[in-house]
Order: C-alpha cells, then sequence, then structure tokens
C-alpha cells in the first residue's frame, strides 16, 4: 500500500493558512473589476432574465391563457418552477443552520455563498406563483390584514401555509445571513482604501468593532438564529409537499411527501452548491479555502439524499401497488409507462442511477466528474417535479384527458427563472465576502501563527490553557 | 458598538491564546469588571476570561418564539371562527390541525426577526457612515485587550503588568471625537521606559 496522501487525507484546510491570508484572499474580488467570464455570464443571465420579463409581460396584457395551463393540467411550468427553486434553496440553510448545530466546521468556508444561493433561489421561487395568481397586482391579498373586502385568507388552505413558509424562509435566512454578515462588512470597511467605499462599508458593517462584549451577545444570537432556522428548513420543503398531499389527486395524496420532498430539496441544493462552487473558487482564486475535501463532503450528501430519493421513488411505486387502489395504481403505471415514461426515465436516471458514481472516491474529488453529476442532478430534479405535476394528465375522468404542451412562453418563463437566479447570485459574488471570514478564522488550525509557540512561557496561565 | 470606558489602556496582541491568558490575569491581579476586548473573530473562551455573563439573547428569543406560536394560533382561531366564521368543508370553525404550519411559521417569523433586532440593539449597532475604529487590523488578524482606567489608579502599574506579560504595543485612550470619527490617543506614562520605549517595544515572539 503506498503511503502517499490522497486529496480525502489531506486536512480540510493547510494548517499554514493565517486569518491574513484569508482576510486577503475573500476581499480581493470585491476590490476589482470582473474578468470577462464574469460578464459573459452575467451578459446571458441578463438575457434570460428579459425573456422572464417578455412573458410575464404578455400574460399580463392578454391573460393566463398564453401558457399551457388548461385542464385538466393546471399546475404547470410555474409549479414545477416553484418547487425546483425552492428545493434548491434548502442547501443553503442545512449549510448554514444544522451543519452549524452538529459542529461540522467545514462549513464556513461555504455558508455564505449557500446562503446567498438560498436567498435567491427563494426569491426566484416566490416570482412564479406571484405570476401564476394570474392578477399578480393584487397579490397582497394573500397577505391577512383588515381589507374593505371584510374577509380574512383561509388559513385551512395549502396555498395558504404556502404563502406562510415561504415568506417566513425568505426573511429568516436573509436575516441570518446578514447577521454573519455584519463583521465581514466591517473587515472590508477597515481595508477600503477610498472614501467612499469606507463609507458604503461602515453602513453595511453597523459600525461593527469586533468587541468581545459583542460577540458575546452576537455568537448567542446566531447560535439561536440556527436553531429556529433548523426546524424551518424541515417545514419549509414540508409545507410546500402538503400543496400536493393535501389534495386528493392519486400519486399526491401520500403521508411521506414531507419526507421524500426535503430529501429531494437537500439533493438538488447541493448538487446546485456544487455546480457554483467549482466555478466560483476557480473565478476568484479560492480554491485553498474551498478545497476539494470540501466537495468531496458535499458529494457524500449527494449520494445519501440521492438514495434517499431513489428510495422514495420506488416506495411510491409499492404502495401504490399494495394500496389496491385502481385510481392509485394507474396514476403510477402512467407515470411510467404513459406519455411522460420520458420524463420519468430522465428523472430516475439522473437521481437514482448517475448520483451512485459518487461511491467512488475518484470521482467524489474529480472537478470534471463531479460538475457534470451535479448538472444532471439538477435537471433530474426539474423533472421530478414536472413529473409530479404532470399526474394531473390523466385524472379520474377519461374525458377530460389531455396532454400538457409547453408554449414558447412556458420556456421563456423557465429559463427566465435561471437569468433571475444568476442575475442576483453573480452580482452578489461581485460586491460580498464570498466566504464568511470571521467564521471560517475560528477553523483554522494556527490563525495567528504563534499557537504552541508560547503557552508554558507565561506563570500565570491557567490550567484550562495548559493545553495550547 | 460596545463603548469604551475613557480614559482606557489599549494593549495589542498578536495572538489570541496570549490576549485570553493576559485578559484573565489583568481581571484577576486588578480586579477589573469593566474588561473589553477586539478580536476579528469570536474567540472562543475569551468571554469567561474577561468575565463575562452568558448572554441573555437566546433565552429571549425562546420566549418570543413560543409568544409567537401563541399568537399565531389566536389570530387563526379569532379570524377562523370569530370575526368572520366561515364553513368551509364542513369543517369546525376552530380546525386546528389545518392551523398548525401557519402557527409554527408565525412563531418562527417572529423570533427570526426579534432575534436579530435584539443582537444589533444590545451590541448598540446600527448603520453608521463612520465607524471609531482603534485599529484597522483589530478586524483582520491583531487582538486588543482594553483595560479602564480607575479614578485613582496608576495606570503604569497596569501597563507594566501588560508588556511583561507580552503585549505588543500599548496606547490610552483618552475619549473620541465622534465628528471626525477618531479616537483621542496618548503614549502610556512608564516611568520605567522612558524614550519612547512603551511604544513599539517587541514581543518575545
Amino acid at each position: 500500500m503506498s503511503l502517499e496522501l490522497t486529496p480525502q487525507d489531506a486536512p480540510i484546510l493547510d494548517p499554514k493558512l493565517r486569518a491574513k491570508d484569508i482576510t486577503d484572499s475573500v476581499l480581493r474580488p470585491m476590490g476589482i473589476w470582473p474578468g470577462l467570464p464574469w460578464y459573459v455570464c452575467f451578459g446571458l443571465a441578463q438575457i434570460a432574465l428579459a425573456l422572464f420579463g417578455v412573458a410575464v409581460a404578455i400574460q399580463f396584457l392578454v391573460g393566463i391563457g398564453i401558457m399551457a395551463i388548461s385542464n385538466p393540467v393546471g399546475w404547470g411550468v410555474y409549479i414545477v418552477n416553484f418547487v425546483f427553486w425552492v428545493g434548491i434553496g434548502h442547501a443553503g440553510t442545512l449549510i448554514s443552520a444544522i451543519l452549524f448545530i452538529f459542529r461540522q466546521k467545514w462549513r464556513t468556508a461555504i455558508n455564505r455563498s449557500a446562503e446567498a444561493m438560498t436567498i435567491f433561489a427563494v426569491m426566484t421561487a416566490g416570482a412564479y406563483p406571484l405570476v401564476h395568481v394570474g392578477r399578480s397586482w393584487v397579490g397582497f391579498w394573500l397577505i391577512p390584514y383588515p381589507a374593505e373586502r371584510q374577509l380574512w385568507v383561509n388559513f385551512r388552505s395549502p396555498l395558504l401555509w404556502d404563502v406562510f413558509a415561504v415568506t417566513t424562509y425568505l426573511t429568516v435566512s436573509l436575516l441570518f445571513w446578514y447577521q454573519g454578515l455584519i463583521p465581514d462588512w466591517a473587515t472590508a470597511r477597515d481595508r477600503a482604501k477610498n472614501k467612499v467605499q469606507k463609507m458604503i462599508y461602515s453602513l453595511l458593517s453597523f459600525g461593527w468593532t469586533g468587541s468581545a462584549r459583542d460577540w458575546n451577545h452576537y455568537e448567542r444570537g446566531y447560535a439561536q438564529f440556527a436553531w429556529i432556522a433548523a426546524p424551518l428548513v424541515l417545514s419549509v420543503h414540508s409545507i410546500v409537499s402538503f400543496d400536493f398531499a393535501v389534495s386528493l389527486i392519486p400519486g399526491w395524496h401520500t403521508t411521506f411527501f414531507p419526507p421524500y420532498f426535503v430529501a429531494g430539496a437537500v439533493f438538488s441544493g447541493f448538487a446546485m452548491v456544487v455546480t457554483l462552487l467549482v466555478i466560483m473558487r476557480k473565478i476568484f482564486q479560492i480554491e485553498h479555502l474551498i478545497t476539494i475535501r470540501h466537495l468531496d463532503q458535499m458529494n457524500k450528501i449527494i449520494l445519501l439524499t440521492g438514495m434517499l430519493v431513489s428510495y422514495a421513488y420506488i416506495v411510491e411505486f409499492f404502495v401504490a401497488w399494495y394500496s389496491g387502489h385502481q385510481y392509485e395504481q394507474y396514476a403510477f403505471y402512467n407515470r411510467a409507462f404513459g406519455p411522460y415514461g420520458w420524463a420519468f426515465w430522465i428523472m430516475f436516471f439522473c437521481n437514482g442511477v448517475v448520483p451512485h458514481a459518487f461511491w467512488s472516491k475518484r470521482v467524489r474529488t474529480s472537478i470534471p466528474a463531479m460538475f457534470i453529476i451535479s448538472i444532471l442532478v439538477n435537471i433530474g430534479m426539474w423533472f421530478e417535479r414536472f413529473n409530479i405535476c404532470m399526474s394531473l394528465h390523466r385524472d379520474f375522468l377519461p374525458a377530460n384527458w389531455g396532454i400538457y404542451v409547453m408554449t414558447p412562453y412556458d420556456w421563456m418563463i423557465t429559463a427566465g427563472g435561471f437569468g433571475l437566479f444568476f442575475t442576483l447570485f453573480l452580482q452578489f459574488v461581485r460586491v460580498a465576502p464570498t466566504i464568511a471570514i470571521a467564521e471560517i478564522k475560528t477553523t483554522l488550525e494556527n490563525p495567528t501563527g504563534f499557537h504552541g509557540k508560547h503557552g508554558h512561557a507565561h506563570g500565570n496561565s491557567h490550567a484550562a490553557q495548559g493545553a495550547h | 458598538m460596545a463603548r469604551i470606558e475613557y480614559p482606557a489602556i489599549v494593549a495589542y496582541f498578536r495572538d489570541d491564546h496570549l490576549l485570553m491568558d493576559v485578559a484573565e490575569g489583568t481581571r484577576e491581579r486588578f480586579r477589573k469588571t469593566n474588561l473589553d476586548a477586539y478580536t476579528p473573530y469570536p474567540v472562543h473562551g475569551l468571554e469567561h476570561a474577561l468575565g463575562l455573563k452568558r448572554s441573555w439573547i437566546a433565552d429571549a428569543v425562546r420566549v418570543i418564539l413560543v409568544t409567537g406560536w401563541g399568537l399565531g394560533l389566536y389570530f387563526q382561531y379569532w379570524t377562523s371562527a370569530v370575526d368572520w366564521a366561515t364553513n368551509i368543508g364542513g369543517k369546525p370553525f376552530f380546525s386546528w390541525p389545518a392551523f398548525v404550519p401557519v402557527t409554527f411559521e408565525a412563531g418562527v417569523l417572529m423570533a427570526g426577526i426579534s432575534n436579530l433586532i435584539l443582537v444589533l440593539a444590545t451590541c448598540r449597532l446600527f448603520p453608521r457612515p463612520k465607524t471609531l475604529v482603534l485599529d484597522p487590523e483589530l478586524t483582520d488578524n491583531k487582538f486588543a485587550l482594553v483595560v479602564p482606567i480607575g479614578r485613582n489608579e496608576d495606570e503604569s502599574k497596569i501597563a507594566e503588568y501588560l508588556v511583561e506579560k507580552g503585549a505588543q504595543d500599548l496606547v490610552v485612550v483618552e475619549g473620541a471625537d465622534h465628528e471626525a470619527g477618531e479616537y483621542q490617543l496618548r503614549p502610556v506614562a512608564m516611568p520605567l521606559m522612558k524614550g519612547g520605549a512603551a511604544h513599539g517595544f517587541a514581543h518575545a515572539h
């Protein structure tokens, strides 16, 4: 056996990294103009976003009939994309909150960008139902407030639960993210060269100075935030799944939808994080901070959650058969072998087969391999939601059966989601610290370069400090 | 942004462990209850070394969380069963199982918003165009211990102790000029180390 160090055996961060290196490498991209790749990506995102705007504008002018949704498929690309993007959003809070609670220190390199991804994905997701309601300009009727209509919203409706879940999730993720950013804005402020930058960062940093008295409250607040956000992650996609599960449609009316949806959300979210980070670490030269070990860990989570969703796919078929329920059985037979069978098999291949490549260490640590797999997983997860929504196309009465034919507007609005998401994300990586500077410093083995050198030299070192 | 009690000696360190040792030593030796420190990242255990109490924020947030749940549930009961009771699918007016998701989210939303507000208010953080900063490196890789000087206290004694324990640099903060966004600083009066020795002497490292 060779004693060569493989990437798996290497420490997650180089022990020679110092606090100063972190500050320098994270803040460097904030002070310079981005290179050509950024402009190309941003240009493409702008084009896609424009498609979204045009489709929505035409829909507002002409009416929702321009889209492919009709009877019986009343939930078309809007809901497919909504669930897809909410799902993407789940990795960020999982990384920032749940891994925080489990003291997974490696999260500090990726939590900032994953949380940003969460916020932008949830914003993108929120745009779809808002357009889907048709008269989006009265979308605020979903908020319970004493109105001249004298009616309250129906709190028994899963669609209203969704409104609460998604807005709460967006708000709490945004605040949690911002709290994490405060000390990093202060670092940027104290290193800013020109006056305008200094003032902007000073405003953004809320006057943070790093006082130990402030850190004391800050840290307790941050930990408590994590404890609030952790069940929130689980609740949001559970509630999204209730949109389906609380109805009586065959293939939707299933008690195990919440865990199935949450696993799928984490699965797709991590895939998106891997896709984005592989590019980001390269472009911004932070490969020493987001190491191959970080990507390896995320790929393991993709493997685990991929198996959970495959299990869910199989159990759905088993339960349909075991239920002895004619409509339920037909819904699943039709899903795999009906007109949309191709979509089912794309999904099954991408989510159920492809992630198993991650059993191999070589695949888990190969950048091109993980990039391709993460994209395939994203495609697979889009088709999962497509499959679920397309269950509607053959309902109880064969006279109602129909086929959902995507119109150009459907495609525009689908591409537009990517446009909106990437417009926001690309701006974030330009202007904000993409790695939690203060947090990652606490995970360095020797942030100051002095650890281990003294300790015994100081006479009054008390027992608790003796370990150093 | 925690306020400094003027006048105070600020001792700079290059290492967090050393800072922690000296903070603890200073607190015990000079019986200080009002020490503060500046660190670029949270230093685990420093709050004990400085003798800080455990922050109450988490407890407050938990109370708000439970209150939010109560209010969320009550609001749904009031709108669905009292203010405008509507028969929906023959369900009871107060069909509480259907109210669980919104109840949960209402509590989390209230707790989440209050969490950040409490942290900001407790630390007196709000957007300001100029921030009083002792040293720009304190948010990068430098550490400072702030020792307020008592009314009749001999600052040179504290200074000597800090130097002996390994402080890299000392300075006294007399006050702050908020207009200019600067602290008013002066060198430490140290009879034993005249001739500028109190400034910039090298630590053993």
